[in-house]
């Protein structure tokens, strides 16, 4: 079973946090005590409720324990099974979503460090994302220079709704350490919701909610391209996750089309908004949202106009795909060991790196 | 050297055929058009208050224009008025030439829509549909309005469209996107029994004054930003009609986007499929997949035509959406406007050249086929 | 090539603009601080009059936040979609170099980010003699 898959790159994993208790020992003793005290329970948040089907494929489920909450479950269900060289943690917990911006910064820096102690050192093949507070830019870049000490942090992670669209200069300091320390910037489904979480308002089903994320991933696209924060910082690479991609071709056609002629409102934007993204932006493979038909599908990889842009993922424990069928049928092996291995092994240069 | 690419666009020019414009935008000159129609009480209102939407300024939008009042620059009458005010002049530069046997007028801002204040959002929109009526409709056969509608208030706009029904000077109703609340919830539902009783189709057309970011991660800088937002915009609250279940609850209903462009809507409907499936168990009251309830009620205009730089992309969206869905539209008089000599770079059949330009739209207004 | 007189040089005063017509196709010369300039009148995009079009300066950026303006009343936005032309050589700005196989010559000006791009609005040589402005076509 394990090729084709052996030797990939799993771009994107969910190991979760099993209870806020798992983060005390990881937090100094005022952050300690306010949790305790007072009685804060938990940080998930509704982007994944827990027993919702997406949330968990059934047969990574275990009795007695949240799912991917323990590194044995993550190792016998997924890396051991499909053979991956390198799978790249993704921690969600709702750290970005809290106003008490110290608050935030605590819980991200716990996270990260439960990460480092509960993962990275138990499995070799396990790298991850820097969970930042990025509701505070200048608290966040502490943390991404505090943990890119480690190289198996390999990108920094952030949701794809904040407090304002992901291009503004509000979010600079970010980018511009990120950028210094050759770190991808992950951007991932989900919301802090501090807006509503369409672009027309609050919706009424879960359903709904996780449709609008790729709606999210195209507005925040357009914010990063057109403040230029490919100009100001030309290393910088975007890995989108979660997001689905059969919509950027249509997503780019469109943003082209206006910036020819609206060229001169954001005259840093110094090429065709879908060269900017062919060059600086990767999507992750799962969930593929694909038309009905494989033929179909390889037209719209056709239509993406680039064998370079999409990065192998499972997202597991998420439940996109049963089995093993995680990647597009019909494949060429050339263009299959791109998206499983050599595109993200460009994107992260820090694979190898050990502790 | 530079080679001149001037493409010869084969397809809608070489057999000219009458077509159905399903976008226009006729404008009040000034608003004192509007007083025969609107009651002094109101008048004093405008006068005195403003319009008054759920952003910051007093005249004008937003976000600015690229283009002043974001028309063509060509589209201003010899009188100086403003564009799409004149009927004569619209007539001249547009209905004749382009020969428009049927056009859709979708007047916007100010119509009524989005107003802050109900009641007056409501007079305001009746007047309008009376000025659309008396000035536009019964002096143009070509030309058919729109039912505007204060759709924050369901019972209003419901009232509205049933004092308007049964009027052939009336083809549809007419929403904008961004409303409070997701066009799909139960505040608006009156609208669509409404629309479905009364046989006329519920059109969404780009812009709104819901005051919420056009973003999920809040508000954009730039205008660049929200013309390609009404994408995202539609895609959501096209998700919200779907999911809340319109369609299985007004099973008569017809809704078009406009303005939105259209190429993002077969992968929504691919993305809707796959998570609606696997989290069934949330919307009981769905009885069809979402791309069936797109297929079977949901008709999309073309403008702003999408641009592939290879054009045989375009054809590969036209079929996923379907032949019969499409409605040409060229926006007039806005600067985005889409000439229906050049917009569309691929060859078309013949068939599919009239129902793309012409019987989409007709079947679609009840008007007679080509 | 033949010489059409179109106007005197005092029919387009600076900043103005005149719509003629040579050899059935009309032409739009504009007069910028004295100098003469003529384009086809049709945008090759859509085809817009771009008589009707406005005439503004060219602001390029190294930077977000920064607006580096310059040659004022040289760029011609169509008055459609808003593309830019250069009302020197027809030249658009919108449409940098492709990346795959380039069917045509571009050109990178020296010092600019912008490279010019295959749409060309067709320029029109227009010369002065003595006070008459005459195209040659």
């Amino acid at each position: 079973m394990a090729e084709p898959y052996r030797g990939c790159v799993d771009c994107d994993i969910h190991p979760s946090v099993p209870s806020i208790k798992a983060l005390l020992p990881y937090m100094p003793d005022f952050w300690h005590d306010t949790v305790v005290q007072r009685g804060i329970k938990a940080l998930d948040t509704i982007s994944y409720p827990q027993n919702a089907p997406i949330s968990g494929r059934p047969d990574w489920r275990v009795e007695g324990r949240k799912t991917a909450s323990s590194v044995e479950d993550v190792q016998q269900q997924l890396l051991d099974a499909w053979g991956a060289d390198y799978a790249i943690c993704n921690p969600l917990y709702g750290v970005q979503a809290l106003l008490n911006v110290d608050m935030g910064a605590a819980f991200a820096q716990a996270v990260n460090d439960w990460l480092v102690k509960e993962w990275l050192d138990r499995d070799e093949r396990l790298r991850a994302s820097i969970v930042i507070p990025m509701q505070a830019p200048d608290l966040a870049v502490e943390e991404i220079n505090r943990c890119a000490k480690d190289p198996r942090f390999v990108q920094v992670l952030m949701l794809v709704n904040g407090e304002m669209p992901l291009g503004r200069r509000f979010y600079w300091p970010i980018y511009a350490t990120a950028e210094r320390h050759g770190l991808p910037v992950g951007i991932h489904a989900g919301s802090s919701y501090h807006h509503p979480v369409t672009p027309v308002g609050w919706p009424s089903y879960y359903t709904e909610d996780y449709l609008a994320q790729s709606q999210a991933f195209q507005s925040q696209l357009a914010s990063l391209i057109c403040e230029g924060v490919f100009t100001k910082y030309p290393a910088l690479h975007v890995v989108l996750m979660e997001s689905g991609f059969t919509w950027l071709p249509s997503f780019l056609w469109r943003l082209d089309k206006v910036w020819r002629g609206l060229r001169m409102e954001v005259p840093w934007v110094h090429a065709l908004p879908s060269e900017i993204v062919r060059k600086n932006v990767r999507l992750t493979l799962q969930p593929i949202d694909a038309p009905p038909t494989a033929e179909q599908l390889n037209r719209v990889m056709d239509q993406l106009e680039s064998d370079r842009l999409l990065l192998f993922s499972t997202d597991y424990p998420h439940w996109h795909f049963d089995g093993t069928a995680a990647m597009p049928e019909g494949l060429s092996p050339e263009l299959a060991r791109r998206i499983l291995v050599d595109n993200p092994r460009a994107t992260y240069s820090r694979l190898g790196g050990q502790a | 050297m530079n080679v001149q690419t001037q493409v010869r666009r084969a397809g809608a020019a070489s057999t000219k055929i009458a077509i159905a414009d399903c976008d226009i935008h006729p404008c009040v000159g000034s608003p004192r058009e509007l007083d025969p129609y609107l009651a002094k009480r109101w008048q004093q209102e405008f006068a005195t208050f403003g319009s008054r939407f759920r952003h910051a300024f007093s005249g004008g939008p937003q976000y600015p224009k690229g283009q002043p009042d974001a028309h063509r620059r060509d589209a201003r009458p010899p009188s100086g008025a403003k564009g799409g005010s004149d009927l004569g002049f619209m007539r001249e530069q547009h209905l004749i030439p382009n020969d428009v046997r049927l056009g859709i007028l979708n007047p916007l801002s100010p119509s009524g829509q989005g107003f802050q204040n109900p009641e007056f959002s409501a007079a305001y929109c009746t007047a309008m549909n009376d000025w659309q009526k008396y000035n536009w409709a019964e002096k143009e056969p070509r030309l058919k309005a729109s039912v505007l509608v204060p759709y924050e208030d369901g019972a209003a706009s419901a009232a509205e469209i049933r004092r308007r029904a049964g009027d052939p000077a009336f083809v549809q109703v007419l929403l904008l996107s961004r409303s409070a609340e997701p066009l799909g919830q139960r505040r608006y539902w009156p609208i669509y029994e409404a629309a479905a009783e009364c046989g006329l189709p519920v059109a969404v057309h780009a812009f709104g004054y819901g005051g919420t970011p056009i973003t999920g991660g809040g508000w954009p800088s730039y205008y660049i930003e929200e013309v390609s937002g009404h994408a995202q915009c539609c895609q959501a609250l096209l998700t919200s009609m779907v999911i809340e279940g319109i369609f299985e609850r007004f099973p008569g209903l017809k809704v078009v986007m406009v303005e939105a462009g259209f190429a993002w809507l077969p992968p929504l409907a691919w993305r809707m499929d796959k998570h609606w499936m696997r989290l069934r168990q949330e919307t009981p009251h769905l009885k069809r997949k979402p791309s069936e309830c797109i297929r079977d009620h949901v008709w999309i205009a073309t403008q702003p035509m999408e641009e592939p730089d290879r054009p045989e992309f375009l054809r590969d969206t036209f079929e996923w959406i379907g032949w019969d869905r499409l409605l040409f539209a060229t926006d007039y008089p806005h600067w985005d406007f889409d000439d229906p000599a050049q917009a569309i770079r691929i060859k078309l059949s013949p068939e599919e050249r009239l129902g793309l330009f012409y019987n989409n739209a007709a079947e679609l207004y009840g008007q007679p086929l080509q | 090539m033949q010489k059409h007189v179109v106007a005197t040089v005092g029919d387009i005063p600076p900043g103005q603009r005149k719509l003629v017509t040579v050899k059935g196709r009309e032409i739009v010369v504009f007069n910028s601080g004295g100098e003469f300039f003529g384009l086809f009148n049709r945008c090759p995009h859509q085809g817009g009059r771009l008589c009707e079009g406005v005439l503004i300066g060219l602001v390029e950026s190294d930077e977000p936040g920064q607006y580096a303006y310059s040659r004022r009343g040289e760029i011609l936005r169509c008055p459609w979609h808003g593309w830019e032309f250069d009302i020197r050589t027809g030249q658009s700005w919108c449409e940098p170099e492709r990346i795959r196989a380039r069917p045509y010559d571009v050109e990178v000006e020296p010092g600019t980010h912008l490279v010019k791009g295959p749409y060309v609005a067709e320029a029109v040589d227009v010369t002065v003699e003595e006070e008459y402005v005459v195209v040659n076509l």
